[in-house]
């Protein structure tokens, strides 16, 4: 749905994929099988301001929790209560029916300093 | 000074070869997962798995005094019938708590207790240091054995292809079995609440032993377990983790195990302060927590009764077959009475809970 390679990706493991000035966001796949089993999400209220590089979002493994950082500023327009009652979507389709919420963006330019997925490969696999 | 190099039990390579993801724990490097937590979950409570405990210690209590010692240093009822176990505490003389372990009667002069890893070394060293005026001999052979457990409901039928001994073995059983031209020690044990054996042979033999598992493991649902599902399942089970809900500042009925407790069999140590400590009472007691809405505990979180802090989770996780979240704490005599509402201390949130007695899933055994 959010194909890796139509996606922009951060150090820390979350994409954005953007069509007309709304982000949406989610966790990669590598960090999917890091965080293996997940077993919860707290995603941000829709109308929440977040702010790229800030954690605005938990996801917990039986084992231990994560944050997420935003990848881009700007408002949440939607989020998916999908994977609220079924985390482990995430799992199984980090970059399908296990995306996260949508991103309504304040700084458009904020993409650049994302990596492209051939950028991120080489640096998740570091 | 660098820090020290991990220990590795004999069937390191093969854990690694089977997808270990390997992680410290009390200084041993040993795997936390293989596919999943939840997989590996899901397949001893409805089939099967295998767990590397070779890690765990062996001492060997043997020679004319070796019951009487053993009901020295435990503070349960210990069997002396040959082909079985008794789950006990050793305590220290204030009634703390030094280890929880497993005592077996192999022989009328001969017993071996199971101990955890973090602690071998030092009960070791309490046994000896208690010894004076009985006529036994101490073994600490851990390093002579390597040990596994093979748990859930299809492990009597696999096991049972290996030692075909062992499916008769009652509950707490053990007995000495051969196996690959040596003698293993087959106990009918565990620590996930589902019935299963935990067997204690050579380096070589539990190798041999693993490699015969996964050759024919497949058809009984086998898959390989790690330190992460051994917690899940011990934790719905009610099973304490040394070190972590119990230690030497508690006594065994703060860790609410007063069932272990034999006042009447006779002296051991650690009797008078319990004996003391049943006059005085006590102020927290080991009690279970269950989540009422979403959230996954995590232990060292706050527990709360409204406004009031009542203690601390020392185990939580979120719980497979529950499906929700579960944790033990030492808390304040207020919220014993099972069903009272609590709120536990999530990433800084208060989630609403209610504590429970007793295991938080019925062992199938």
């Amino acid at each position: 749905m959010f194909d890796e390679k139509d996606c922009r990706f951060a150090a820390t493991h979350e994409w954005a994929c953007v069509a007309d000035g709304v982000a949406t966001v989610g966790i990669s796949d590598h960090a999917q099988k890091e965080i293996s089993d997940i077993v919860f999400v707290e995603l941000p209220k829709p109308g929440a301001r977040v702010e790229q590089g800030k954690a605005c979002a938990v996801i917990e493994s039986v084992k231990a929790a994560a944050d997420f950082f935003a990848p881009v500023s700007g408002a949440v327009v939607e989020v998916n209560d999908a994977i609220v009652d079924n985390p482990a979507l995430v799992n199984q389709a980090p970059h399908g029916d296990g995306w996260f919420f949508k991103i309504k963006m304040a700084k458009p330019a904020e993409m650049d300093v994302l990596m492209d997925f051939e950028a991120y490969q080489r640096s998740a696999s570091h | 000074m660098n820090p020290a190099p991990l220990l590795r039990t004999p069937l390191f390579a093969a854990l690694v070869r089977a997808g270990g993801r390997m992680v410290d724990f009390h200084g041993w490097e040993m795997p936390v997962q293989f596919a999943g937590i939840l997989a590996e979950h899901r397949a001893v409570r409805t089939a099967c798995g295998v767990f590397d405990v070779s890690h765990m210690g062996q001492i060997f209590i043997s020679g004319r005094d070796a019951h009487r010692f053993v009901e020295r240093v435990n503070c349960n009822r210990m069997t002396a019938v040959p082909g079985k176990g008794t789950y006990a505490h050793v305590l220290a003389e204030d009634g703390g708590i030094l280890d929880d372990a497993i005592t077996y009667s192999l022989a009328p002069e001969r017993f071996l207790a199971i101990v955890n890893a973090a602690t071998a070394a030092q009960d070791f060293a309490w046994f000896q240091r208690q010894a004076a005026g009985f006529e036994v001999a101490l073994d600490n052979t851990g390093d002579r054995y390597g040990m596994l457990a093979v748990q859930g409901p299809n492990a009597p039928a696999l096991v049972g292809e290996l030692f075909p001994a062992a499916p008769a073995l009652p509950r707490f059983g053990v007995a000495e079995m051969p196996f690959a031209g040596e003698t293993a020690i087959v106990m009918r044990t565990g620590y996930t609440g589902e019935d299963g054996f935990e067997v204690a042979a050579s380096p070589g033999a539990t190798l041999a032993f693993w490699d015969a598992l996964m050759a024919r493991g497949g058809r009984y649902g086998l898959v390989p377990c790690g330190l992460g599902s051994r917690d899940t399942l011990r934790l719905e089970a009610g099973y304490l983790l040394y070190g972590a809900d119990a230690d030497e500042t508690r006594t065994p009925y703060e860790a609410n195990c007063g069932w272990v407790v034999k006042l009447q069999k006779g002296d051991f140590i650690g009797r008078d302060a319990l004996l003391r400590r049943k006059e005085t009472g006590f102020k927290e007691m080991l009690t279970g927590v269950r989540l009422l809405d979403r959230g996954v505990p995590r232990a060292g979180g706050g527990v709360w009764l409204g406004d009031r802090p009542i203690g601390a989770l020392t185990s939580a996780t979120f719980a497979p077959s529950l499906g929700c979240g579960i944790g033990v704490g030492y808390l304040a005599a207020v919220a014993w009475e099972p069903g009272t509402r609590v709120a536990v201390e999530i990433h800084g949130a208060k989630v609403a809970a209610e504590t429970v007695r007793g295991p938080f899933r019925k062992a199938s055994v």
